[in-house]
């Protein structure tokens, strides 16, 4: 396309390069900043700045964090024998979002998938390791909440092979048929999987 | 099963064209470049969610245009089904059948079974071991929706292990635990696959030898046995013994991918010694052989696609493919590129025929 401006162009080809963003879209919001009053994308720039300036992983957890330790890892009321180790700070919200766990995570940042450049040493399983080591006997559970594809899998088969010197038990987040589904339309792999997987009724 | 009815929206030379067929034999008349093997592609893409020769889906869309659709009411046991599926630049590849879309391509797979003999199938006997495989499992994944999804991940943990392989060699620093992650899977899925494939040839090497005895009136006895490493060595040990050779190699030297089909006649390797005309009527034996497997196993017949055949063969052996298609071989669809020929072949058999003339992407119905 061509832009009566380079100064557009040059700030669409930025915005472009978002995920989930193409040309047209990008063109879209560079010509709503013009229109819109300068103090917003000042204030936008001036928060894009500040997040890849300050934003920091959490030593412990590599959660995203305003500090070294994220809040999470700091609280003193969150159960410190779990660990629910997961791909992505994503689902940490996720999982935040449900209420249901009161333990710490580990955030490994991606599944192995050698294709795309991801071996083990490209994740934090060296750092799961560490910790748990460190602990000293203080964590009793791991809780593998990864992604129920071949790559999810794998790298729980990898992780589970990595701590299983130590006296930690190892779970895996139930598959099965989500709440307020219907069984006909649950298709067969998942439908057998929480047949296999069934647990006792309370 | 029969195809009633097929439509076609920029596919390959055609712009727009919809047609009826008949529910027995179909030919098509036409020359060179016509369009008659696009024609015969289209239902096999129908059949196959893809091309039989496009290596790509957008080369499958006319030329200046940037998609294509193709339609079809496929008979079966009385009840029409109508399938679809559009391709255009930039989107997925959807495939419907009764408007409800697949959620996975290899979910229609094998519901409308087509079988072509083309030309270029001497390949299966000429080329490597990978021709042969991707005949087979093509056969078999037809047959068998869960063999597709065996391969499916085989194949997928392989890729995923061969690039691990190739990023342990440069770094120099294996970390054997991530290979066996992946061991696992393929000893699990491998296991699966080498025994779906052994069942497979056991039951297919008589029908086969039935139909090549047929079609050759020797005595020679005609072979294929299936060749896997998985059969002599424990899969699991062999890949933890060629670990060292698979790091030098950057890539996996054992298992079901390396697996052969061996053909043999009398005492020779077909490969070498067979002749064109015993190559030809073996690749057409093999067919003709999945042909009837494929029917024993739906309880109705798949739809035959010839393309070219009668240009290559001799007449003895025309002769005897007219006899089977006399003894009934359900849909057929045949080019020619002669006018008359293949009629008067099958006027001369008593079968009778439509014939559909094809030219430069339009098409007319003859007599």
């Amino acid at each position: 396309m061509e832009y009566p401006s380079k100064l557009i162009e040059d700030a669409v080809n930025q915005i472009a390069k978002l995920p989930g963003i193409g040309k047209k879209t990008a063109l879209r919001l560079v010509l709503h900043l013009i229109k819109d009053k300068s103090e917003n994308t000042y204030a936008l720039t001036d928060a894009l700045v500040k997040l890849r300036g300050n934003i920091k992983f959490c030593s412990s957890c590599h959660n995203i964090s305003d500090h070294d330790v994220c809040s999470i890892c700091l609280s003193q009321r969150r159960d410190r024998s779990v660990i629910c180790v997961v791909e992505d700070s994503k689902d940490v919200m996720a999982i935040e979002n449900t209420a249901q766990f009161v333990g710490l995570y580990h955030v490994l940042g991606g599944v192995i998938s050698p294709m795309n450049g991801i071996g083990p040493s490209e994740l934090k399983i060296d750092s799961l390791v560490t910790r748990i080591s460190a602990a000293q006997n203080e964590v009793k559970e791991i809780i593998l909440a990864l992604s129920p594809t071949m790559e999810g899998d794998t790298t729980a088969f990898y992780i589970n092979r990595r701590i299983k010197d130590f006296t930690v038990k190892v779970s895996v987040i139930a598959r099965g048929v989500p709440v307020g589904g219907d069984l006909e339309y649950a298709d067969e792999i998942t439908l057998g999987r929480s047949i296999a997987g069934r647990t006792l009724f309370q | 099963m029969y195809l009633q009815k097929l439509q076609l929206l920029n596919f390959k030379n055609y712009e727009e064209i919809a047609l009826d067929f008949a529910s027995k034999v179909n030919v098509l008349v036409g020359r060179n470049g016509s369009g008659k093997t696009n024609l015969l592609d289209a239902i096999y893409y129908l059949s196959f969610t893809k091309s039989a020769f496009a290596t790509s889906d957008l080369h499958c869309v006319r030329k200046g245009e940037s998609f294509l659709m193709v339609k079809a009411a496929f008979k079966k046991n009385n009840t029409v089904f109508e399938v679809s599926s559009a391709i255009q630049s930039g989107q997925k590849k959807v495939f419907r059948e009764g408007g409800n879309e697949y959620q996975k391509l290899s979910d229609h797979i094998g519901r409308f079974p087509v079988i072509m003999i083309a030309p270029d199938d001497v390949d299966i006997i000429k080329e490597g071991s990978e021709a042969r495989r991707r005949f087979f499992d093509s056969a078999i994944s037809q047959l068998d929706k869960e063999y597709l999804n065996h391969l499916i991940v085989y194949n997928n943990a392989l890729k995923q292990r061969n690039s691990l392989l190739k990023m342990f060699a440069d770094s120099g620093r294996p970390d054997w635990l991530a290979i066996e992650s992946y061991d696992r899977l393929l000893v699990q899925h491998g296991e699966a696959i080498y025994t779906r494939r052994k069942r497979f040839c056991d039951e297919y090497l008589p029908v086969f030898r039935k139909y090549f005895n047929f079609l050759v009136n020797e005595a020679e006895t005609s072979t294929l046995a299936y060749e896997s490493g998985v059969l002599t060595n424990g899969f699991q040990e062999q890949l933890v013994r060629n670990r060292q050779r698979d790091l030098v190699m950057q890539r996996t030297n054992f298992g079901v991918h390396r697996d052969d089909y061996i053909f043999s006649l009398g005492e020779g390797d077909l490969k070498r010694l067979g002749s064109q005309g015993q190559q030809k009527s073996f690749v057409i034996a093999l067919k003709l052989a999945q042909f009837e497997i494929l029917e024993q196993h739906n309880q109705f017949k798949p739809i035959l696609l010839l393309d070219d055949i009668f240009d290559k063969l001799d007449d003895q052996r025309i002769t005897k493919l007219l006899e089977l298609i006399r003894s009934d071989l359900g849909q057929l669809f045949i080019t020619d590129a002669r006018p008359g020929r293949t009629k008067d072949l099958l006027d001369a058999v008593g079968v009778e025929a439509t014939v559909l003339f094809v030219d430069a992407g339009r098409i007319s119905v003859g007599h």
